[in-house]
């Protein structure tokens, strides 16, 4: 059937996209650290290889550009929603050319694509955090105004909050969906703020799960037939203690993914995919 | 125990009646009259029917008495309790359609008949004039002094009237009685109709499948009446969703309000309307009937078709689908429709080839779907729209941002273009007020903030600042409360106009549809024809979105020529004039604070000592910073500071002149109170505003909203009236007058209460003056401050026009007063009317003593403003629950009564402590706590304890003013405790005094006793009336 807004975590479809040698040295990052391409690319890999295989999940997978050193987080360059898909306008002027292929795949797919021309709007993936009833979109370096309004526009059947994001790089930098009304939120003051905001500006209620570390909040949901919930989430290795509180989670199929690598350019586990439902889709 | 049903019954009335201005206000002094009757009779409500038939001579006091008792009452909730009234009469009817239908339409029938009655006996005729009457009417409306002549007369003729309302009521009371049908009810306004030989006039009501309904309906009929016909021809019992709407003179759609007269509201003789749905369930699933759910489709399909419900592309097919299905059952291949079948039907905003083709694709896969489940699919995905039930207005923000404001049942939504930006849910709110353009909603701290913040928004004007004021408070009622338990009820609004959600909540209609025993109606489903008709561009449609605006226009339109009404006739009549307006002055603000307020500032820790004031410092600078509203604010905000000392000051003059000029110092002091601060406010605000709060108890902890009694004192005199009711009269005069005024008297007595009452009602006084600044702004701007004013009026005016009529010169001198913008005259006039106030007050007190018991204070009384206060008082107060003051600028007597039901304990400890002095004969004790937190205005805390005990000819006024002033906050913190006790001699004032002052230092042991005053007076009301 085609009710709205059914089925929250049901996909069908992945889009991924490798990484570019030049991840290492050119990729945009807020902090200074070194990155092993490819140890980066061994972890993608294997995330790849858990949404293929184990999930079972009609991958896309798109060449890397090395003219574009962010391009392994396709996340940003496309928000995806029933069949719907708007084209985003990265913040980052030099991800503005990742949308290409993006769309590309996206038309490819069938899905209604939706560009964002407006010179004015910026609007980066990793700011949209869509709980299956809403979006919140992260106001940030890398998302304006503007841009929220065109995803406003493009999504009509959904209400669009605003949350402000000022400590950290995207709103999904710090929280994502856990399970339907379920958020999953990092436990530092902003993120606390930003999950205050988000419950205050919603007519639902939605659940919370704190994890101690911020990026740890950044984990993948799904639910899938024969699966039931999904959830690829952090490392015991790379955040002990949200792991802890991962591993606590019941009726889940828990799925550690290592993401030690792409997080040091502040790639998170939504930022390596953008996944689709093709079979609700009228 | 009378008393209370009789001012229930008052609120009531006004409320109803609100719609009309002149009949309202008739009919109130009339229902006054009648209640008082059925007071010294019986107590019953039931009587309030009947009580029409009754009138007395005493009513004056017996008046004064029930406002004073209502006030006392935890109800209290003044208009509240009227509606919860409305309601528990209607609720209890057992029948679920109608009982409740019935009742208003009685009522109505009654109000109907009242006005006839009225008029006949003004023209001196009798059914035959009738036309004629509805011209006086509208003349009156029009022309003030004539108007102020009929309404004595109106009064003299009244009990004339009354005989005849009585057989008319009967008539009402049989059909009601027999409850038995909606059939009755709607049989008896048309009997009255052909009796009278009304004229009957023909309503043209879009219906929602597109088509027309016409009816013909009597010329007075109210908006229940043909909406009634309406339903009635739909066969729609659960029409609680729906209303009707218009198209006001400014082209916007209103709704129709179901209380007051069609004929107020349309202004124009355009008696064309258009059937909507003005509450959209949150779940249609919880409908009852199918036909319910049918209608609700009908008006979404045409929501989402002109895009004022945006959904997706997917989302415009699916509902297209099921709307075929619905429409068309299964789709049947072999029957192709000719090709342009769909492009016929108009499905969305933006409809294409695209969007047909997977409509249609889509609705193969419907097959075997009834009609009805496809509505019921329908709805399923129409009420997960993010915009489903959002009533969007107008608005910039404080930074003068264009922004859109939602309301919806959850609560109060912010949109910057498609983006919500915030978020206020109902209980998060604490008070809903509008000023002039200003929109103000109250937020209830955060769990890691200490202080309430008020956010203001600006709409385009007034009238669309009141709209939405009024949206909000007929969603926050209908979705958010639960029963209409009459007294106790918290419910969340309560509107400084009259007016108040008057129909079912959503839980009660609920209820009533779940006792729908009847089978499903057939109903035929035609809505091609609308959507076919929607191409062509019928415009009529529309209409939802103003429905959900609701009728403001209408009732501003009415509070206007109400106004205009009591303007005009102050100049003829003085008297007459010049009590209905204080009343109508009075009415403008409510105020529903939480009784909590006033505890906190007794037993305020330091904490909570600055938290005050840091809250207070906060409101400043709300003020300060915005943009526009801050004139207004910043008026207040200063009055509030202002006031406080000079009010002290004030007392003090109080004391050394009270003595000498017992009676007329008192008087003139109290009035001189109630003047200064309208003067500080209207020189402050230089433009009279009205604010509408509501205040929303849910979220209070207070278990009972305080009862606040509302008293608006007018003391200005006749004369003043006359002044007052040229409308264009500069508020700078108004303002000069308050002032000379207060120089003249001297006497100042400083009205502690006004102090007080400004620091927590300050937005109150704030309409009071916008009273008296009213006309003016009527003039200037719209006429819905004139209906606010009007209303108030209504209210008043009942009792104003009794306490003329009873030859109580006082009160009109009052009413006058504070209309006119004259200072000497007011200075004269309230010192002849305060002491033939307070005589009249004595009476009053006389009648209330039943009343005092309950405990409620009226701090208006207290004020000094006492007899004259009082009847306004009793017609503010009765309904609502909390007390809304007005101030009206010039006017001696303003005051505003606060009371929280929280505190009831504690009113009645103090009601007890003092009453042993005073008890024994009519004391009246007002008991205000400045709400400080709950206005987050300003004044920190002021507690305000006011009794008054008169006696026939003494009164005696006791005033402890307890002053606490902290350091270390950016403001100051003064506790100000009045009591005033009017008695007669007898009265011990020493020990009353004694009493007074160890009952305040045991509430507040922390501070200290700064002042009290004496105040003994003599009536004098002899010497000047008449």
């Amino acid at each position: 059937m085609a009710a709205l807004m059914a089925g929250f975590g049901l996909y069908t479809h992945a889009i991924v996209r490798r990484i570019p040698a030049s991840l290492a040295k050119e990729a945009l990052r807020t902090s200074e650290a070194e990155v092993d391409v490819d140890k980066a690319r061994g972890e993608h890999d294997a995330y790849v290889e858990v949404l293929r295989t184990r999930l079972g999940l009609d991958v896309v997978d798109l060449p890397a550009d090395e003219s574009f050193p962010d391009c392994v987080f396709v996340e940003d360059a496309a928000v995806v929603c029933g069949d719907t898909a708007l084209i985003t306008r990265p913040g980052a002027e030099s991800r503005r050319g990742e949308t290409e292929a993006m769309k590309r795949a996206l038309k490819a797919l069938n899905l209604n694509v939706v560009e964002m021309t407006d010179e004015n709007a910026t609007l980066d993936g990793g700011d949209v955090l869509f709980t299956g009833r809403e979006f919140f979109v992260g106001l940030s370096s890398r998302t304006n105004q503007r841009g929220a309004e065109i995803l406003a526009d493009a999504f009509k059947d959904y209400a669009v909050s605003t949350v402000p994001v000022l400590a950290s790089l995207h709103l999904k930098s710090f929280c994502s969906m856990g399970g339907p009304g379920l958020i999953v939120i990092g436990s530092s003051e902003p993120a606390q703020k930003a999950l205050k905001i988000m419950q205050q500006m919603s007519d639902h209620c939605y659940d919370k799960l704190t994890v101690p570390d911020d990026f740890a909040a950044n984990c993948i949901y799904m639910n899938l037939p024969d699966k039931g919930h999904v959830l690829l989430h952090c490392t015991a290795e790379q955040y002990p203690e949200s792991f802890k509180v991962f591993e606590k989670l019941k009726d889940y199929t828990l799925i550690p993914v290592s993401n030690m690598e792409k997080v040091k350019v502040d790639g998170a586990l939504t930022c390596c995919s953008i996944l689709i439902n093709k079979k609700g889709s009228i | 125990m009378t008393t209370e049903v009789g001012s229930e019954t008052e609120v009531k009335e006004k409320a109803e009646e609100s719609a009309d201005q002149p009949d309202q206000s008739e009919k109130a002094t009339e229902e006054t009259q009648e209640v008082a009757s059925a007071e010294g009779e019986e107590k019953g409500k039931e009587k309030e029917g009947k009580g029409i038939s009754k009138f007395l001579p005493t009513w004056l006091k017996k008046q004064k008495s029930l406002s004073q008792t209502s006030p006392t009452k935890e109800a209290a909730l003044k208009e509240e309790a009227i509606s919860v009234e409305k309601q528990e009469e209607e609720g209890p009817a057992p029948e679920v359609n109608g009982l409740a239908d019935e009742v208003p339409e009685k009522e109505a029938v009654k109000s109907e008949q009242l006005k006839e009655k009225e008029e006949k006996p003004h023209s001196k005729a009798s059914t035959d004039t009738e036309p004629a009457k509805e011209e006086k009417v509208d003349e009156s409306v029009e022309k003030s002094p004539e108007e102020t002549k009929e309404t004595t007369e109106g009064q003299g003729v009244e009990e004339e009237k009354k005989e005849q309302e009585g057989e008319v009521q009967g008539e009402g009371e049989g059909g009601g009685g027999g409850e038995e049908g909606q059939t009755s009810i709607f049989q008896s306004p048309l009997r009255l109709v052909r009796k009278t030989k009304m004229k009957l006039v023909v309503c043209h009501v879009t219906l929602l499948d597109g088509t027309d309904f016409s009816c013909e309906v009597e010329k007075r009929a109210k908006g229940q009446f043909l909406f009634f016909k309406v339903c009635d021809h739909l066969n729609l019992l659960e029409k609680d969703y729906f209303g009707l709407t218009y198209k006001d003179n400014h082209e916007q759609t209103s709704c129709l309000d179901p209380m007051k007269e069609i004929k107020r509201q349309i202004r124009s003789n355009n008696w064309q309307f258009a059937f909507n749905v003005k509450f959209y369930p949150p779940d249609p699933s919880l409908l009852s009937e199918d036909i319910t759910r049918y209608l609700l489709c009908l008006q979404l399909r045409e929501d989402v078709a002109s895009g004022r419900l945006p959904c997706s592309f997917v989302t415009h097919a699916l509902l297209g689908s099921y709307t075929l299905q619905a429409e068309f059952g299964d789709y049947e291949p072999d029957q192709p429709r000719p090709v342009d079948f769909m492009s016929q039907l108009n499905f969305a905003p933006s409809q294409n080839k695209e969007m047909e083709e997977k409509i249609l694709e889509l609705h193969k896969s419907h097959r075997g779907m009834t009609p009805a489940q496809a509505d019921a699919q329908f709805l399923e995905n129409a009420k997960k729209l993010s915009m489903y039930g959002v009533d969007l207005h107008h608005a910039k923000d404080s930074e003068g941002v264009d922004i859109m404001l939602g309301v919806c049942a959850n609560g109060l939504l912010v949109y910057k273009d498609r983006l919500r930006i915030n978020r206020f849910a109902w209980p998060k709110i604490l008070k809903i007020s509008y000023k002039r353009n200003n929109f103000y909603i109250k937020i209830r701290p955060g769990e890691t903030e200490q202080f309430e913040s008020t956010v203001g928004f600006k709409l385009q004007n007034h009238r669309s600042a009141k709209r939405l004021w009024k949206v909000c408070v007929e969603n926050h009622s209908f979705f958010r409360l639960n029963t209409p338990e009459p007294p106790t009820k918290p419910r969340f609004l309560t509107l400084g106009s009259k007016f108040r959600y008057s129909g079912r909540t959503q839980a009660q209609t609920r209820t009533a549809s779940s006792l729908i025993d009847r089978p499903a109606p057939r109903f035929e489903r035609t809505s091609s024809k609308r959507i076919s008709r929607s191409l062509d561009g019928a415009p009529m449609i529309s209409i939802t979105e103003a429905g959900r605006d609701s009728a403001e226009n209408g009732r501003e339109h009415r509070l206007d020529d109400s106004k205009v009404k009591t303007v005009d006739v102050s100049p003829g009549d003085v008297e007459d004039t010049s009590a209905q307006s204080p009343l109508r002055v009075h009415v403008d603000n409510i105020y529903v604070r939480h009784s909590n307020l006033m505890l906190e500032d007794h037993d305020k820790t330091q904490d909570e000592v600055l938290k005050h004031q840091a809250s207070i410092s906060q409101l400043k600078r709300s003020f300060m910073e915005a943009p526009p509203p801050s004139p207004p604010q910043t008026n207040q905000w200063e009055k509030r500071l202002t006031s406080s000392p000079a009010t002290a000051v004030r007392v003090q003059q109080q004391q050394v002149v009270s003595e000498p000029h017992a009676e007329a110092a008192a008087a003139a002091a109290a009035a001189a109170d109630f003047t200064i601060s309208d003067t500080k406010e209207s020189a402050k605000t230089a433009e009279v505003e009205i604010e509408e709060t509501v205040v929303i108890q849910e979220v209070s902890k207070a278990t009972k909203p305080a009862l606040i009694t509302v008293t608006t004192d007018s003391p200005a005199s006749a004369p003043t009236d006359q002044e007052t009711r040229e409308p264009e009269v500069t508020v700078q005069e108004e303002v000069a007058v308050p002032k000379d005024a207060k120089a003249a008297k001297q006497e100042s007595v400083s009205s502690e209460s006004e102090s007080e009452e400004e620091a927590e009602y300050h937005p109150n006084v704030s309409v009071s003056l916008s009273h008296t600044q009213i006309p003016e702004e009527k003039e200037e701007e719209d006429k819905e401050n004139e209906d606010e004013t009007a209303e108030q009026n209504m209210l008043a005016p009942d009792v104003s026009s009794h306490q003329a009529e009873t030859s109580h010169p006082a009160e009109d001198i009052s009413g006058g007063v504070v209309e006119s913008q004259k200072e000497d005259m007011k200075k004269n006039a309230e010192n002849e009317k305060e002491g033939r106030e307070t005589e009249d007050s004595t009476d009053d007190l006389m009648m209330t003593p039943e009343e005092t018991p309950n405990g409620v204070a009226l701090s208006e009384e207290a004020v000094a403003a006492h007899v004259e206060e009082e009847p306004e008082p009793r017609i503010n107060g009765e309904p609502r629950p909390q007390v809304i003051c007005y101030s009206e600028p010039p006017v001696v007597k303003t005051e505003m009564v606060t009371i929280s039901d929280t505190f009831a304990a504690q009113k009645t400890e103090i009601a007890t402590k003092e009453v042993p002095i005073v008890h024994t004969e009519t004391k009246t004790i007002t008991y205000e706590a400045a709400q400080l937190d709950g206005t987050g205005d300003g004044e920190p805390g002021v507690l305000m304890t006011a009794q008054t005990i008169t006696s026939e000819s003494l009164c005696t006024t006791t005033t402890t003013h307890i002053t606490k002033t902290l350091k270390g906050g950016l403001s100051e913190t003064r506790i100000e405790k009045r009591i005033v006790i009017t008695g007669d001699c007898d009265i011990d004032h020493d020990k009353a005094l004694a009493q007074a002052i160890k009952e305040a230092k045991e509430q507040h042991p922390d501070m200290s006793v700064t002042r009290v005053v004496v105040h003994k007076e003599t009536e004098l009301a002899e010497e000047e009336e008449d």
